[in-house]
């Protein structure tokens, strides 16, 4: 589904090439791009990377892939691939549940239900 | 047919190459933080600390009111009767303080970074700036967005999110959803400290204000939270806390509470910062990103900040944790995420996981502590998506960590989380602080170039400087001169220059 002029879209950047990378980097963070992603409405295609160059608005449509230029909500202009049409969010809850948590809270209430039968036979007994 | 639109209307911004833009660094960050520091430095180790936070300009009065007025504090201090007794059940007779906790989660945008955003907004305002940014990946973000969306600023916030195989850590995603909830544009970039690059160069384009986490105005945005404990406290149990744990990372939560619970009179209350172990993982590595649970309130910035406060984005920072802490509890990610869920089934609060590190801090500490002694804990955050130990735990699992029940010492950062087979097992661990002392002084004197750079090139600390460092660390003159000499710095007093 191609994105049209208008759309919100997500674009993505390599900043820095690996060989661009500086300082004191770890090694594997060394070895792979340091990049951007950003949302924004799309303007159109861009010829290339530098904001503020030709933008063709016009166009049928965009696909996935394409360097493109956006505002975004702040109304800045940036340059990158697109690489998704209207980006939701797929962070939720887990992709399973984790019942080690809930022995966790199980054991808790036995140990105070322990604690309160505890305290009631002490009383029971005439103790203080 | 294709329309060609020559926009002609680049950016101000010169050379966008890396090397350029740090080079760049003072200049944009002058502009951005409207502060000049250099009136500050004393040209040798020492600054003005007590200046550079009364420069500020408010009291604690004019905070507390500029910050009712955005729905900011004055949040409800809730005893966790439960938890109190759960801790008396795991400690020797006597022992079992009473645990409270101060429901921060209330505040605007759901943490207690509202406090510190309320203020830096009240700053750009103040400076005339139409736009504030702020790089965080973590609540501050979202305080910014909400602080920056009630005075009708534009805001872009910078996070790390994503590592090199496009996996986003559940906990940031919510956070940059909750921001472009709040209107804010995010800018998410991959693992590395060349974000800061990208900052830059935002800023440059921009004009924003750089609404850092190291500003005194933030720092002052946090007394007020100090302030209340005793306030509240007096009111409820007739006395001031003996203790409160704050989370530590950069520094600015413990410090901001500190210097509210002095200001409020409370001179014999401990400050105890706490953090959760990461010791091990690389805070720049790629592959570790996504294998620790916490992205903050974590000894990944809590051991860094508070050894090297000054190595942020701001010259002089205004959070120095050292200063303030009595102690340094750590705590693994097993018993918060144990913690977070004993808040919820044992006294109905549902609360994020990172905003419990000081809870589970609390309880360790608890079962040590007489019975009739109150610990506050400083802070709760909000739950939701992505910030929740079903996610992060879930999340770990998909990373190739174990998740098992056992004894939290085993916890190994990165390939282990244990959550403790029996609450007993949550316990009391401390840093060692005089270690972190040392190292501070050690950071202090390579900040101004090294022994022979101290005191304007002469090699000899002065006696402001010992002043300084001996409150920097919360030590003495013996401690601090001990150090020095070890460090091949000299000092004056008693007309003897030593020089090793």
């Amino acid at each position: 589904m191609p994105a049209r002029p208008g759309d919100w879209v997500q674009i993505h950047r390599v900043v820095l090439a690996p060989h661009e990378r500086t300082g004191k980097l770890p090694e594997d963070t060394r070895a792979v791009p340091f990049e951007s992603w950003s949302k924004g409405f799309l303007v159109g295609r861009a010829a290339d990377e530098t904001v503020g160059g030709p933008v063709d608005v016009g166009v049928a449509g965009v696909s996935v892939g394409d360097l493109v230029e956006v505002e975004t909500v702040v109304g800045r202009r940036l340059r990158g691939r697109l690489v998704a049409l209207n980006p939701g969010y797929d962070h939720g809850f887990g992709t399973t549940y984790v019942p080690e948590l809930l022995h966790v809270a199980r054991q808790a209430q036995a140990v105070l239900a322990e604690a309160h039968r505890d305290r009631d036979r002490h009383d029971l007994a005439g103790g203080r | 047919m294709m329309t060609i639109v020559d926009r002609g209307n680049g950016t101000s911004v010169g050379d966008r190459s890396y090397d350029a833009v740090m080079a760049r660094n003072g200049a944009i960050m002058r502009a951005a933080l409207g502060v000049d520091y250099a009136g500050y430095e004393s040209g040798s180790i020492a600054f003005d600390y007590d200046r550079l936070m009364g420069d500020v300009g408010y009291t604690v009065d004019d905070v507390r009111e500029a910050q009712r007025r955005v729905g900011v504090g004055n949040t409800p201090l809730l005893e966790l009767r439960r938890l109190t007794a759960l801790a008396r059940q795991c400690a020797e007779d006597g022992l079992g303080a009473r645990i409270f906790v101060k429901d921060e989660q209330t505040n605007p945008s759901g943490s207690y970074k509202d406090r510190r955003a309320s203020m830096s907004i009240v700053q750009a305002r103040e400076l005339g700036f139409r736009g504030v940014a702020a790089a965080t990946s973590g609540n501050y973000g979202a305080a910014v967005a909400s602080q920056a969306a009630m005075a009708g600023l534009k805001c872009v916030i910078a996070q790390e999110c994503y590592d090199s195989a496009r996996i986003g850590q559940p906990e940031i995603l919510e956070k940059m959803r909750k921001c472009e909830a709040l209107g804010a544009e995010v800018m998410q970039l991959s693992v590395g400290p060349e974000l800061f690059y990208s900052y830059l160069l935002m800023l440059e384009e921009t004009g924003y204000f750089n609404a850092s986490l190291y500003s005194a105005y933030g720092i002052a945005g946090v007394e007020p939270l100090g302030v209340e404990i005793v306030e509240q406290c007096h009111s409820l149990l007739g006395k001031a806390p003996e203790h409160v744990i704050a989370t530590n990372a950069g520094g600015g939560n413990l410090t901001g509470t500190a210097r509210g619970l002095r200001i409020a009179g409370a001179h014999h209350t401990l400050v105890h910062g706490a953090s959760v172990d990461l010791h091990g993982l690389s805070m720049a590595s790629d592959h570790d990103f996504n294998r620790k649970s916490f992205t903050t309130g974590h000894t990944g910035f809590g051991m860094p900040y508070a050894t090297d406060p000054d190595h942020s984005d701001v010259p002089r920072s205004a959070a120095r944790p050292l200063r303030y802490m009595d102690d340094y509890l750590l705590v693994k990610q097993g018993e918060v995420f144990a913690m977070t869920e004993l808040l919820a089934h044992l006294e109905g609060m549902e609360r994020g996981p990172a905003g419990n590190t000081s809870l589970a801090a609390a309880f360790a500490l608890a079962r040590t502590r007489p019975r009739d002694e109150v610990i506050v804990v400083q802070e709760t955050e909000y739950t939701g998506a992505g910030k929740h130990p079903l996610a992060q735990l879930s999340f770990a699992r998909d990373m190739g960590i174990e998740v098992r029940l056992g004894d939290p010492d085993d916890e190994i950062p990165g390939r282990s989380i244990v959550l403790p087979d029996h609450p007993s097992r949550i316990s009391a661990r401390y840093a060692d602080l005089e270690r972190m002392r040392t190292s501070y002084i050690r950071n202090a004197v390579d900040h101004v170039g090294g022994a022979q750079a101290v005191g304007g090139g002469t090699g000899i600390a002065s006696a402001v400087d010992v002043d300084y460092l001996v409150a920097e660390t919360r030590t003495d003159e013996r401690f601090v001169r001990r150090t020095l000499t070890n460090l091949g710095v000299g000092f004056s007093g008693n007309g003897a220059v030593i020089r090793t």
